[in-house]
């Protein structure tokens, strides 16, 4: 029997909205996200829960939390 | 998560503010706030002054996310719109150099000293009060009326937009955030 594939959530940036504020580097508790090189935050995806906490502060709100197959 | 020492730079903004009241001349400090983050993204190429350093937006955290004066909502998508960042950062450069322009006219003698702090652009608010002569020429003072005058400007415009939407709205179209950005994007396009 095939294995079922588990949904996920995950937060995503859309990278060209981003002003790299750097806010929810500071509120993500698994430090997962970092902002490369003054331009764009970006999401370690492997450590990310998807707990929202990043989207909820994102002043610009370019973070959503999506589901994704794993 | 533990506080580091530049979590408490808000005290130093809000002291900065409230100095204003009592001495013009300490908004000299101010060029602070444009010079470092301006030096960390042409050394660095990052935006370490917005992602740690920048006190007001730890201000603006601060009032409207443990104090609860925000409304936490979704800023408007024109207000994030590259064109309105844009446009503000250029409008903000005009209004410098005109800043910039009056002081030099006192500094040569054209104009006389005006003990004012311009809100929004505008409004002339009468500010003698904090002008306690100076040991320097008159321009040095006429340069801290108007860079205070900056100051207390954006100050005023994040405070409104942290109470309409989220407490740091004014870091999405921040002129220093947008410019040091476009520094970085420039000194980083090689490299992903």
């Amino acid at each position: 029997m095939e294995p079922t594939k588990r949904k996920k959530r995950k937060a995503v940036v859309s990278e060209t909205d981003c002003v790299a504020c750097g806010c929810c580097v500071k509120v993500c508790r698994l430090s997962a996200i970092r902002i490369v090189k003054g331009i764009t935050a970006r999401i370690n995806a492997d450590q990310c829960v998807g707990c929202g906490l990043c989207a909820k502060e994102c002043p610009a709100s370019v973070i959503t939390i999506r589901e994704v197959c794993l | 998560m533990k506080k580091r020492w530049y979590d408490y730079l808000w005290i130093a903004s809000l002291a900065y503010l409230i100095l204003g009241f009592f001495n013009i001349l300490f908004a000299w400090l101010g060029l602070l706030c444009f010079f470092i983050p301006l030096v960390l993204s042409l050394v660095k190429g990052t935006k370490s002054y917005c992602n740690r350093y920048c006190g007001r937006g730890q201000l603006f955290s601060l009032l409207g996310g443990q104090f609860g004066l925000s409304r936490k909502k979704d800023i408007p998508n024109w207000m994030k719109s590259k064109g309105l960042r844009y446009g503000f950062l250029i409008f903000f450069f005009v209004m410098f150099f005109q800043m910039l322009w009056n002081t030099a006219l006192v500094f040569a003698g054209a104009h006389s000293l005006r003990q004012v702090v311009t809100l929004l652009w505008t409004f002339r608010l009468p500010w003698h009060w904090a002008y306690h002569g100076t040991l320097f020429h008159p321009g040095v003072a006429q340069f801290a009326f108007g860079f205070y005058s900056v100051m207390l400007t954006s100050t005023v415009l994040g405070l409104v937009t942290m109470v309409l939407f989220k407490p740091r709205s004014w870091c999405v179209y921040c002129p220093m955030g947008t410019m040091t950005q476009l520094i970085c994007k420039a000194k980083n396009h090689n490299t992903k």
